[in-house]
Order: C-alpha cells, then structure tokens, then sequence
C-alpha cells in the first residue's frame, strides 16, 4: 500500500549554510524499519530532485527511531544570499513528510 | 553539592518572545536563566550598529529585560548567561552597570567574557599558521579578506565556568557556542571534570535542548500540533540537571506549550549533522547515544550520552560583503492565477534584459503553490491567489536598485487581477555573507573579566 510518509513520521527541517538538514522520526517504534527500508538516500534525492542540487547524506539514530538527511545545496546558497523564501529550509520537513512510501515492500 | 539544578532557557534568538525570560524567572523556581541571542549573521549586524556608534553592538533588548528582572535576580540568586554582549560585551555591562545604579540594586557583580573578536588580528593570525581557508567550500582568504565585516571565534563553556568562579551573577560573552551556555552551570555547580567527555556530552544535549527556546516544548512542533495546549502562554524549556550527567526537561507549572518524547526528539534533529560527530569546542557527542524516557507530565528525562574528546580547534564565524538583493511581491487571483503570474515574471524579465541589467541571480517563486514544494507542488486548476515573489541579487547596486523601480509598473502594463503592492519599491539590502572556518586553540585565548558595580566608576 501507498501511503504519505506523515502517517508514519514527523520531521523537523533547518538549515546549515547552504546545506539543509530534515529529521525523521518514527511516530511509533515499529514504523522505524519502515523508514529504513523506504527512506534511502537515493530516493530521498529523487524525492528532493530540482530542489535538492547537489548530494543526499543519510545518518541513523536508532535510539530516537529517527533518520538525519542532509540535502545540499538546497537553499540557494544560504543565509542572506538566498533568494528563497524559505531560505532556511524550515518546510522541508513537509516536503519530505509528503513523500509517497510502499509499506509493502519487503524489508 | 546541589543534587540538581534548574537551568531556563529564556531566548531562542535575538527577537524571541519577550516576556518568556520574565515568566522564566517569576513562573517557577529556576538557577540559571540562559540566553542566546546569537544566530550565525547576528555579529554582522551588531558590527554595524557598532561602526554607527561605539557605545553600541550588543543585543539592546537585554538592557531594559534584565534592568526589569534585577532585583528578584539579585535577592533569589538567579545567576543569568547570556551571549548576548556580541561584539560589544563591555558596553552592555556598562549599560547594565548604569540600569542597576537606576534600580537601586547593589553588589552586582557582571563578567565579561571576550577575546573571541579576531577581525583585527587576522592577518597576524594568518602569519601564525591560521588560513581561515572556508571550511564548507574550501576558499581560500584572500578572495573576500577586504570586503569582511567580523570574524568571531566560538568559545564553549570554560570561559563562563571561570566567570561563575569569579562570583559573577551575570555572564556577557560574545561568540560562545549556544550549548556552552547551558554546559557551563553544570560544571560549576557539580565539579565536573572538562576531561570527562561523557559529561561535557550530556550537558551539551542539554543545551542543544534549551538553545532554541520553544522549539523543545511545543513551539513549532510537527508532530501533532493541533495537542498543544496553549501555546500563547508557551512555557521555556528548564534543563533539570544532576551530577551524574541526567537532565529532565520540563517547563514551569501552568504554563502553556508540552514537553513530551516527540516534542524533544523534534529539537534534538534540529539543525544536525552526523549524530554521532556533534562538534562543539567541549567535546564531540555521540547524538545517537542518547536515551529518552518520559518521567511523568511535561517531564522527559535524558540520559547515557557519550561523549568524546574535543579537536584541536575553535570554529570562527566570518561576514563578509556580497552584493546587493532586493525582492518584490505582487498577487494575482483566480482566475488563472498562477498562469498570469508567470506572464508578469516574463514580462519583467524582458524589461530587466532589455534596459542591459546584469544579476547573479534571479529567482521567481509562486508563494503559495511552489515556493516551498518546487518540482513536487501539486498544481491547482481552483487556484485562488498566489503571490509572485521575484529576488535578484548583484554586486552592481544601481542595477538591485532599478529592479525595485520595474515592480509596481506591472499592475498597470501587465496581466489583470493583480494586487499587494503596498509595501512600496523594494529596496536593495546589502548581503552580509557567511564564512566559516577553522583556528588552532592555542591561537585564541578567551579573556574573563569580573567585576562588581562598585569598583567600577560610573560614566
């Protein structure tokens, strides 16, 4: 089944430059291998494609059941030379949590 | 030994709630109130101010906010840690020195905690072996050193754990990491050894917690906004700290807001890197060593943070001159809303091309379809409205400038339905661009100076 990644996590997005970053967390502690599964690198850069220039890091935090990525180059060069209005990456966070998830898909 | 301390964060950054540090000091039983005021470009701006005129370059607002709260500071023994003294620490205490002869309030004893301030030495600091090479893009100096405007090392919690020794009630510093803030209480009251990494790690969760004020007790919390109890009496998170390194974090009785596993975890991915390599000049913390546990309402509890042995360097954050931007917004309504918005952006990109404008950049969003969603907005036949928000940025100043000239002209030579231009002509803002680099501790040594109001003459 299809299903928006808000179902199963919260987030919070900020920024670093022009780097920024988005933590995932499991709403509950069963639904953190599905993040695990779902949420790779590669997709979430694909997710994140044309807002997203240039890599995706992906760090665990099993103990929080949450997921660190880092999209760089996503804020317009960061700080006051952004033109962005979101130019701290503080909606991300929803960008991501839209995100299309299979949790059907074997582990 | 105290068995535990209550440290209260009062500001998240410079323009928080204004009454959250009062309600931290009169709501509850508090130790410490700790607040940081320092985001990365903060020190630019204070600069300037300080350029205009040398009395200034501190947070202002925490003059007239500590005036107000000195007495009960003085009589409940609240000590208060703030970064707020910029790039003008020694001003503010002067200002505050002055606010507490106003107040009648005696015995006051302020440090000062300074040094961090290298702009005018970096050239001496360059010939010691300092490059200051960008530590995100690998740039070299020389490329922006004539157009800096402050260069500022963070300082962690040692400096402040002296100031507190010396008898200080309240702590100015400039740049100092906001976690040492909260850090430097906990060594002071419990002894704690710098040496002891696991320690320095668990006080620096701590104020990775208490650094952005709400954000760790309902404030812009994601999870289930829609549970948190009234936010427009929000409650400050407090750090209950013990010897052994757990903190609980919790909030005043009766204050709005929540503290609760989700809000927490929300603030401790806020702003991170790799969670197991979380540097600061007091240690490296092992983020994904953390343990949470909820300890009743509004209660979480923090432990088993592992810490690590800090690096040989103190960050420095640099500003520096980069152009000119200016951003304008117009908004078109249904019908085709979008649609004619993108016309008017082609219609004033044609304009800025043809009268020979040069940019950097020029950026077009739709607020309210895409400027936070870009490729992944859903589009939306129904559109009501959206706001077209056009940014450009350049060296050139006059060519920011007459962009700002080409905006209110579309809502009669462009397409229909068009509103919002009350703001006036946008107006070329200077960019103050971020560096951030790398020195050698041994480089840069901070300077604690404590004073009580007696020995200082009044001016």
């Amino acid at each position: 089944m299809k299903v928006r990644l808000i179902q199963y996590a919260h987030a919070r997005s900020g920024d670093k430059g022009d780097t920024a970053n988005v933590g995932v967390i499991a709403r509950k502690p069963e639904y953190y291998p599905l993040l695990l599964r779902a949420l790779t690198a590669e997709r979430v850069a694909a997710h994140f494609q044309g807002i997203c220039l240039g890599k995706v890091e992906r760090f665990e935090l099993p103990n929080l059941c949450a997921l660190n990525f880092l999209l760089h180059e996503s804020l317009g060069g960061g700080g006051t030379l952004s033109l962005k209005n979101d130019a701290q990456g503080k909606t991300l966070s929803c960008v991501m949590l839209r995100m299309e998830v299979d949790t059907d898909e074997p582990g | 030994m105290k068995e535990s301390i209550r440290i209260a964060s009062g500001q998240g950054f410079w323009g928080d709630l204004p009454t959250a540090p009062v309600d931290q000091v009169r709501k509850g039983p508090i130790d410490y109130l700790v607040m940081d005021y320092l985001a990365e470009v903060t020190m630019s701006i204070l600069r300037k101010q300080q350029l205009k005129d040398p009395s200034l370059g501190y947070a202002r607002d925490l003059v007239p906010l500590l005036e107000e709260l000195m007495p009960e500071i003085v009589s409940c023994g609240i000590r208060v840690i703030t970064n707020g003294g910029g790039v003008n620490p020694l001003a503010c205490r002067d200002a505050l020195f002055a606010s507490a002869r106003k107040r009648g309030v005696r015995g006051l004893r302020i440090a000062v905690v300074h040094g961090d301030d290298i702009l005018g030495r970096i050239d001496a600091l360059g010939a010691a072996g300092a490059a200051l090479t960008n530590m995100e893009s690998g740039a070299h100096l020389a490329s922006v050193r004539d157009r800096l405007i402050s260069a500022n090392v963070y300082f962690g919690a040692a400096p402040i754990v002296e100031a507190l020794r010396q008898g200080a009630q309240i702590v100015i510093t400039g740049r100092t990491t906001d976690t040492g803030l909260t850090l430097a209480p906990m060594i002071h009251e419990f002894g704690w050894s710098m040496a002891d990494h696991d320690l320095m790690a668990a006080g620096t969760v701590a104020g990775h917690i208490l650094e952005c004020g709400a954000q760790a007790s309902g404030g812009n919390f994601l999870g289930d906004w829609r549970s948190v109890p009234d936010l427009a009496h929000v409650g400050f998170p407090i750090a209950e700290a013990q010897p052994d390194g757990t903190c609980i974090i919790t909030k005043h009785e009766g204050t709005g807001g929540l503290v609760s596993e989700a809000t927490v975890k929300e603030q401790l991915v806020y702003e991170l890197g790799d969670p197991t390599t979380y540097i600061t000049p007091d240690c490296i913390t092992d983020f994904t060593s953390i343990q949470l546990a909820a300890a009743g309402p509004d209660r979480v509890r923090i432990s088993g943070v592992r810490g690590r042995p800090p690096t040989d360097f103190y960050k420095v954050s640099m500003a520096y001159h980069d152009g000119y931007t200016a951003i304008g917004m117009l908004t078109y309504a249904w019908p085709d809303a979008a649609e004619k918005a993108r016309a008017a952006d082609k219609i004033l990109r044609t304009r800025l091309a043809d009268l020979g404008l040069v940019f950097d950049e020029i950026r077009t969003e739709l607020v309210g379809l895409d400027s936070s969603f870009g490729p992944r907005a859903v589009p939306n036949e129904e559109q009501n409205e959206v706001a077209l928000r056009i940014g450009v940025r350049s060296r050139d100043r006059d060519a920011v400038e007459r962009f700002g000239r080409e905006i209110a002209p579309l809502v009669l030579t462009g397409p229909p339905s068009v509103t919002g231009f009350a703001g006036g002509r946008p107006r070329a803002t200077d960019v103050i661009a971020y560096w951030p680099a790398l020195i050698p501790k041994h480089l840069v040594t901070p300077v604690v100076d404590t004073r009580s109001m007696e020995e200082e003459a009044p001016r």
